[in-house]
This record gives structure tokens, C-alpha cells and sequence, in this order.
């Protein structure tokens, strides 16, 4: 709270500094603002693909209240700076999108604006949307006007002053937002292109997946590895198709590649936010499509993880090795092996020795399932163990998994499980 | 891998084409077999192949019968009919009942998979917990047995007894029973569908019933009801036309 503080007074001062370029670069419109739009093949083909993209965008999840018409928005999105809410994409005239043209829509995609030139909160991903080419955004729209209208009037957001004015948004845009779509590497190949596109563009990976600073800001492109403030899980880092891996070549890709659409592999299970991009959105894409993120996921530097010694025999591991052997080794085994995939092996998997043990402490508190698929349609679960185990139970158990089998990483403290207590779910 | 022998290959072929195809792909077999057992060293854990298994999960909570726990608030779902049970699965996926704890956990599951978790446990035949015995005052007891059996037709209440069978005990497929629910479970439901945090199929009966009644109402049916144990499954049916429409239960 005091660093954000800190940071808004340090952006009021650099604003009151003179430094109003910043502004204006985030309020002006390049002269490409609104791209000629792309003239579709043929009405039905460009429909059908939308419906494809808007799944590979998961633009349905953030727009559908609970329970409620699908994309008539309404569904609450909790931020540091307060709640969001998303819009009504259906094609009702009076409170969503029915008198928007194709421009307007890119207008939004590619510049974060609405139709009535309004700035639009960062909440919704136009910071990696911007990527996606105008074809492809006017696919999304065809598709959009093929939904049945409905009335679902937006409702106004709940965000702290001044988070949610036209000047801060203006700055934070200067800041952090520079619209431009995905162009081509010529030095790689076809499938290393898609995959980038993908992953950078509807993909929106890197909302996740990118360090944010005070201000919610991240480094373009980046998937260094970031937290979700609200929940308190860890999105890792991306770099060399992720932490886990002690395959090589193709049994890696293919690994990565059955993560991403099944939610299980034989090395680990997604869990908590990642189980569902993988259910509402991966397991949906083309073979070929999982393929070229995986291959451009692999192909980006792995992060530099620090070295840690051999752990040295202490009584809160031997307190973890008990509590393992009487509650996790019927599924995880005595040997860390697990039965995959219907049970993760702990042992060499990547995802528990991250520098922050947050996943796992979660994991452990409230229990999960891998999300069903079609490659993985009876998931098998883990149970919570926050009524059972208490704080010190919790750590010593995490401690101890995170340095088993050959795996290092640091002990984990009872304060670190308690504020995870208190963390929303999932 | 080396000559396939054509005396291993299994004796069903019509042809020696087909007799070879057959030996290969028992001897591929055979041999991923024992890479997979090289990969995985000595047996560590096993995942049975069972329902029971893949939603052992549950059973922190909702015990490993299913029963009540004796938490006070988590409500047993062993012997409950299936399609109720199903119901509820959706409804916390989808947002219509509110619980962080059980929409975590049902979060992305299909239909499908949801109407075989309700299944095994409506199936579970078992004896419950012995309910904890109640503090309420036997005036309190007495007003709770009269709305829970007769109702109160002058405000236009009708008997929980009317739809939730006789015996309080529910109906197969689709009519929940009432008996051996913790107290503050059965409170929390009905104020759950008083605010709208907890909503069924349009026309949702339960709704109008928990906005008829008051708070007194509330508090005597509820500690009346956690007095009720429960038997082992709900009635098989037929069950008894509803004094009001239910949008979530199945014409009859
Ligand atoms: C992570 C959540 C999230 C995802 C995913 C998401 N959106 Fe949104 N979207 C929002 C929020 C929140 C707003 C409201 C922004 C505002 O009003 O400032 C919004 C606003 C919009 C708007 C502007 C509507 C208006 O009335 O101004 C459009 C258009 C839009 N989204 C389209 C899409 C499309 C298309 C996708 C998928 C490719 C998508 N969104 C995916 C959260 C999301
Ligand atoms: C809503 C937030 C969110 C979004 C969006 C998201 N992820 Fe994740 N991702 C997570 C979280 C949290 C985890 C850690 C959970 C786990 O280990 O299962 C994770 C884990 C992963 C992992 C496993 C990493 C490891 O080291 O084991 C991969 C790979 C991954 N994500 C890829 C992607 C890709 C590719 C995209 C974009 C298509 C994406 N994610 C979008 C939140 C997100
Ligand atoms: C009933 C079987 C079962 C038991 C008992 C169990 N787990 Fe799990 N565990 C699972 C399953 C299934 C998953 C995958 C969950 C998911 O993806 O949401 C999992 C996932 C995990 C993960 C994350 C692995 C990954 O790839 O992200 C950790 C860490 C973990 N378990 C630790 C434990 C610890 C520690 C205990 C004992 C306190 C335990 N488990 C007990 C079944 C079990
Ligand atoms: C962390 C504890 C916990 C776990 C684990 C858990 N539940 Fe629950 N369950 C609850 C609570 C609490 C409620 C009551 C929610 C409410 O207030 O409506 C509940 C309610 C239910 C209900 C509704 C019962 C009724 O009579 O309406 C069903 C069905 C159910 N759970 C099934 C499951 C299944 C299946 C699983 C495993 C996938 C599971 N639960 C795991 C705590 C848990
Ligand atoms: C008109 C028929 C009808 C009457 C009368 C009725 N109920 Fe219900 N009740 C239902 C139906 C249908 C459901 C299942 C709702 C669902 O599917 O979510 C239900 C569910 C419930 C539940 C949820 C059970 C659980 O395990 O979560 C409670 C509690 C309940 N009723 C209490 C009462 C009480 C108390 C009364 C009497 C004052 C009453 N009901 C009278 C039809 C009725």
C-alpha cells in the first residue's frame, strides 16, 4: 500500500516535473490509428475463425458474470486499485456493441479506447491485444455480431481515486502502453512466428506471466515471472518453456505441449489460474497452434534461477518428512514419483523449487483439480489441507518437498503460510 | 528390437501379413511397457482406476462417506439423489451457489465428469453421524416441527414435508433431504436464498419459500431439521407434486 503510494507521488511529481510528453504520447493517436480494415474471405469462413480467436483470446471468461449470458459482461475483476467490471461484447444496441463498426472495435483492440474515445483500463489486456493483426481483429468482431443481443447495461468501476481518471490512465499509458501489432521475425521460422503472435497477442500470457511493478506496469513482452496480487499465485517465468524441465528435444516439447492442452503431463499439472486458460481457452486451440507457442516458449532464454546448497538436516524438515509420509505419500509416493498424470511427481518438478514457494503453500491450503479436457476429462484431485495442518504443518511440509528427491529451494516460514490463509481463492 | 519370431505372435491372424502386424505391435508393446517401468524405477504411487480415487479430494471435507463433518457447517452429500447433486455441482461452477471452497475445486470440470462425481456419491449407501444434540428451547423445537410438517397456510407457507417427501428424507432423482444437515447449514441456505446468492432453476421454489419465511421461522425449522437423523439414501420415488412450481425439478 505505502509503495503505491510512494509511486503515485513520485508520477505526480514527474507529471507537475513538466514531464507532459508522457501524457500526450499516451493520448495521441498515431496516424495509423485506424488501420484500413481487411476485407474477410468470405463472411462465414471470417465468423467461424473469430469464434477460433476469441477462444485463443479467451475473451468469453472475463466477460461473462457468473451464471450469466455468455459475453454480456457484468463480471467483476478485482485489481490493486480497486474493481473492474467487464463490458456487454453482445450486439444490443442500447448497452453493448450493436452500434459499433469494425473501426471502433479496433479502436479498442489495438488502442485500448472505447467508442467514445474513452480510455479503457489496463484490466482489460489491450496492452497485449494491441499485437493482434487487424484481420484477425475484425474476425473476433464478425463473430461478436453473430451473438444473440443482450440488454446488460455496463456497470461503472470501483476504482480509488485517482487510479481511475483520465489523466492517470493517460500517464500510465505513456508509461507503459505503446500500440503496435505483431510483425513477422524473418530470422525464424513459421511455427517460432505463430507462436509468438499467440503468446504475445491474444494470448495475453504476459498478463500473467510479467513482473508488475507499484503501478501494475510490466516491461513489453516480458514473461519473466509475475504474482497475481489478488489470489497470491505465482505465474513463473516462461524462458526455456518453463522452470520444470529435465527433458530434452522433442519428449520436452511434447511435454509442454500436453501441459498447455491437457492441464496434466507427465511432469506436472496446472492448477489454480493456469487450469483455467487451459480449460477455457488452450485446450481449444489446433494442435498446430499449442505446437508454435510451446516451440517459442522454448525457444526464449531460460531465468537464471539462484544455486542453493544441499539442505542441512534440521527438525522443521524432519517434521515435513513425517507429515509427507502420513498425508501425501499414498498419491505423491515415498519416492516423490507420483503416479503421473493423474498424480504430479514432486520429485525434479520444477514448479515447487520456484524462488516463491506461493503454488505450492496454495496447493497445499486449499487443494485443486487439474481442469478437465478432453485430453484428460476425470482429473484426479488434491485435497486441502487447511483444516487439518496448521501454519508451522504447512511450511514444514512445503520445506520439506521443496528440498527432497535431489530438489533445493529455501525453507519456507509459518508467516509466509499465513498470509496465504487470508488470500482469496482460487 | 531385433526379429519378430512369428511363434510369439498371437494365433488369430488370417494372413501372414496380418500375423505380422500382430507380433509387432505386441512386441512395441512389450517393450514400452518395460520402458515405462524403467522410466518410473521401483512402483512409488498408484492411482486406482476408481471414481472413489479421483475424487478422494472431497472426502477432507465431505468425509470419506460422505457424511456431515463435524465442522458444524459442511453438509453430508453421500446417499443425497443424483441429479440434486449434479445440480449443485453446476450451480457452483456456474456462479448460482456461492462457496470459494467448492468452486475452486469444481472450477473447470465438464458436465459430463460432474454427473459421474454425483452419481458415486448418491450411490453411497451409509450409515450418518450422530447429530449433536440441540440447544434450542423446546418452544423453539415445537414451532420448527410445525413449519417443517404442516406449515403455516395462513402466511402461505407450505410443509417442507410436501415436497421433501414424508419422512424429510428427499425423493430420487432431484428432491434433497432435509435430515442430518448441520443447523448452520440449513440456515445459511435459506439466507442464501433470501439475498439471491443461492439460486436453482427458474421457477425457483425455494426461493419464495425462504423469502415467506422470517427470522424466527428460520432459526425454529432449522434447529428442528438438525435434530432429524437421516437414513441411508433418499426414497426412490415417486415423488409427491410440488404445492408450488420448481423450475429444477424433472416433470414428473
Ligand atoms: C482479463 C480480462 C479480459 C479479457 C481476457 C478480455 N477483456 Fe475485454 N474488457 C475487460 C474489461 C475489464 C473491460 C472494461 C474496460 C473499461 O471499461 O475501461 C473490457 C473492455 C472491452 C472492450 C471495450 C468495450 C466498451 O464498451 O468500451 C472491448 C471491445 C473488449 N473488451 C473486447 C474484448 C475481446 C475481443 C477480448 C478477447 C480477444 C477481450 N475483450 C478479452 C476485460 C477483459
Ligand atoms: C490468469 C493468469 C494466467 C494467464 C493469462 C496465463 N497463465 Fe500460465 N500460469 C499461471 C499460473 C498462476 C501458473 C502456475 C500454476 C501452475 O503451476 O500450475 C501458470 C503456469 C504456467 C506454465 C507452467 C510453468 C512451470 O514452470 O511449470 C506454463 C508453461 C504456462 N503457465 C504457460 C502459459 C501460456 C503459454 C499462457 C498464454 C497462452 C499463459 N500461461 C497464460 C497463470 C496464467
Ligand atoms: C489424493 C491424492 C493426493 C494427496 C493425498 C496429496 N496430493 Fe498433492 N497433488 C495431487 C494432485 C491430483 C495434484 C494436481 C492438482 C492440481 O493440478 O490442481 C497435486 C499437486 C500437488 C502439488 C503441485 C504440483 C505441480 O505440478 O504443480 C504439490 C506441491 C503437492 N501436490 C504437494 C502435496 C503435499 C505436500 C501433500 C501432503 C500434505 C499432498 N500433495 C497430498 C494429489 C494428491
Ligand atoms: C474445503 C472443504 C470442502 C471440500 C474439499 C469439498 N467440499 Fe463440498 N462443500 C463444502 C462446503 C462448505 C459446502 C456448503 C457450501 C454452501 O455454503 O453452500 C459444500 C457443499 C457441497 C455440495 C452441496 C450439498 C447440498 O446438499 O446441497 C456438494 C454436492 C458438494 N459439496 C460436493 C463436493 C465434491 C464432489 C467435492 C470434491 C470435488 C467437494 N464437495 C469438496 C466444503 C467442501
Ligand atoms: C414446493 C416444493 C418445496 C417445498 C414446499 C420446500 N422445498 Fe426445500 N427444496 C425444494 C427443491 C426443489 C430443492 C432443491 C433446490 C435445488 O435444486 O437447488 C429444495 C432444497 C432445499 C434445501 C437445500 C438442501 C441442501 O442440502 O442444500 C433446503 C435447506 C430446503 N429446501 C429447506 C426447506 C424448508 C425448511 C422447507 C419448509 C419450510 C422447504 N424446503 C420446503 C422444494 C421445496
Amino acid at each position: 500500500m505505502r509503495r503505491i503510494g510512494t509511486a503515485v507521488a513520485a508520477l505526480v511529481a514527474l507529471a507537475a516535473g513538466g514531464v507532459a510528453w508522457l501524457a500526450a504520447a499516451g493520448l495521441a493517436e498515431p496516424a495509423d490509428a485506424v488501420d484500413a480494415p481487411v476485407p474477410a474471405a468470405a463472411p462465414d469462413a471470417a465468423r467461424v475463425r473469430g469464434a477460433y480467436l476469441a477462444r485463443a483470446g479467451n475473451c468469453a471468461l472475463c466477460h461473462t458474470a457468473p451464471g450469466e449470458a455468455p459475453y454480456a459482461g457484468g463480471r467483476a475483476i478485482d485489481t490493486p486499485f480497486g474493481r473492474v467490471y467487464a463490458s456487454n461484447l453482445t450486439p444490443d444496441a442500447a448497452t453493448g456493441l450493436g452500434n459499433w463498426s469494425a473501426d471502433d472495435f479496433w479502436r479498442a483492440m489495438h488502442h485500448g479506447k472505447s467508442r467514445d474515445g474513452r480510455l479503457l483500463v489496463p484490466a482489460f489486456p489491450y496492452v497485449q491485444y494491441t499485437r493482434v493483426r487487424r484481420a484477425d481483429a475484425d474476425a473476433i468482431f464478425a463473430y461478436l455480431r453473430t451473438l444473440a443481443p443482450v440488454a446488460r447495461p455496463n456497470r461503472a468501476h470501483a476504482l480509488r481515486f485517482p487510479y481511475g481518471s483520465r489523466a492517470a490512465l493517460a500517464l500510465w499509458r505513456g508509461l507503459y502502453f505503446r500500440a503496435g501489432t505483431y510483425r513477422d521475425d524473418h530470422a525464424r521460422d513459421g511455427a517460432w512466428n505463430r507462436g509468438a503472435y499467440l503468446v504475445q497477442g491474444l494470448g495475453h500470457c504476459g498478463a500473467c506471466h510479467a513482473p508488475r511493478d507499484a503501478l501494475g506496469g510490466s516491461a513489453r513482452d516480458s514473461l519473466d515471472g509475475g504474482t497475481l496480487a489478488e489470489s497470491g499465485w505465482h505465474a513463473p517465468a516462461l524462458g526455456g518453456g518453463a522452470a520444470t524441465d529435465t527433458l530434452t528435444g522433442a519428449a520436452r516439447l511434447q511435454d509442454l505441449v500436453a501441459y498447455l492442452s491437457h492441464g496434466v503431463s507427465t511432469r506436472r499439472a496446472a492448477s489454480g489460474p493456469m487450469a483455467g486458460v487451459v480449460a477455457e481457452s488452450l485446450q481449444h486451440l489446433a494442435p498446430e497452434d499449442v505446437q508454435a507457442m510451446a516451440t517459442y516458449l522454448l525457444a526464449l532464454p531460460a531465468p537464471v534461477r539462484p544455486a542453493h546448497p544441499a539442505p542441512t538436516a534440521s527438525a522443521v524438515l524432519d517434521a515435513g518428512a513425517r507429515l509427507y509420509d502420513r498425508h501425501c505419500a499414498d498419491c505423491h509416493g515415498a519416492d516423490g514419483r507420483g503416479a503421473p498424470p493423474a498424480y504430479p511427481p514432486l520429485a525434479g518438478n520444477g514448479a515447487l523449487t520456484l524462488p516463491d514457494a506461493a503454488n505450492a503453500i496454495r496447493l497445499v491450503l486449499h487443494g485443486g483439480f487439474p481442469p478437465g479436457t478432453a485430453g484428460n476429462p476425470r482429473p484426479f484431485g488434491m485435497p486441502p489441507y487447511r483444516l487439518q495442518l496448521g501454519d508451522a504443518e504447512v511450511a514444514a511440509v512445503v520445506s520439506y518437498v521443496r528440498n527432497a528427491w535431489g530438489n533445493r529451494a529455501g525453507l519456507v516460514s509459518a508467516a509466509e503460510v499465513d498470509r496465504h490463509r487470508a488470500l482469496s481463492l482460487p | 528390437m531385433g526379429t519378430v519370431s512369428s511363434s510369439s505372435a498371437p494365433k488369430t491372424g488370417s494372413s501372414a501379413a496380418t500375423r505380422k502386424v500382430a507380433a509387432v505391435c505386441f512386441w512395441a508393446w512389450q517393450w514400452i511397457a518395460a520402458g515405462v517401468a524403467a522410466a518410473a524405477g521401483a512402483p512409488s504411487a498408484r492411482a486406482p482406476d476408481t471414481i472413489a480415487a479421483r475424487v478422494a479430494a472431497c472426502d477432507a471435507c465431505h468425509d470419506a462417506a460422505g457424511r456431515a463433518s463435524a465442522e458444524g457447517y459442511i453438509p453430508r452429500i453421500a446417499g443425497k439423489p443424483a441429479a440434486y447433486l449434479y445440480n449443485q455441482l453446476r450451480h457452483f461452477r456456474d456462479g448460482r451457489r456461492q462457496s470459494p471452497a467448492m468452486t475452486s475445486l469444481v472450477a473447470h470440470q465438464t458436465d459430463a465428469y460432474l454427473r459421474e462425481i454425483a452419481a458415486h456419491y448418491a450411490a453411497l449407501a451409509l450409515p450418518h453421524r450422530p447429530l449433536p444434540a440441540s440447544r434450542a428451547t423446546p418452544a423453539v423445537l415445537a414451532r420448527g416441527r410445525t413449519l417443517a410438517l404442516d406449515g403455516d397456510r395462513a402466511r402461505g407457507i407450505p410443509a417442507c414435508a410436501a415436497c421433501h417427501d414424508a419422512s424429510l428424507g428427499g425423493v430420487a432423482p432431484d428432491m434433497p433431504g432435509l435430515t442430518g444437515l448441520p443447523r448452520d447449514y440449513i440456515n445459511g441456505q435459506l439466507g442464501a436464498w433470501k439475498n439471491g446468492t443461492r439460486r436453482a432453476a427458474a421457477p425457483d421454489c425455494m426461493a419464495e419459500i425462504a423469502r415467506a419465511l422470517g427470522p424466527e421461522d428460520v432459526a425454529a425449522v432449522s434447529a428442528w431439521l438438525a435434530t432429524q437423523p437421516a437414513g441411508p439414501l433418499a426414497a426412490p420415488g415417486p415423488r409427491p407434486a410440488p404445492p408450488l412450481r420448481c423450475g429444477t425439478l424433472a416433470a414428473p
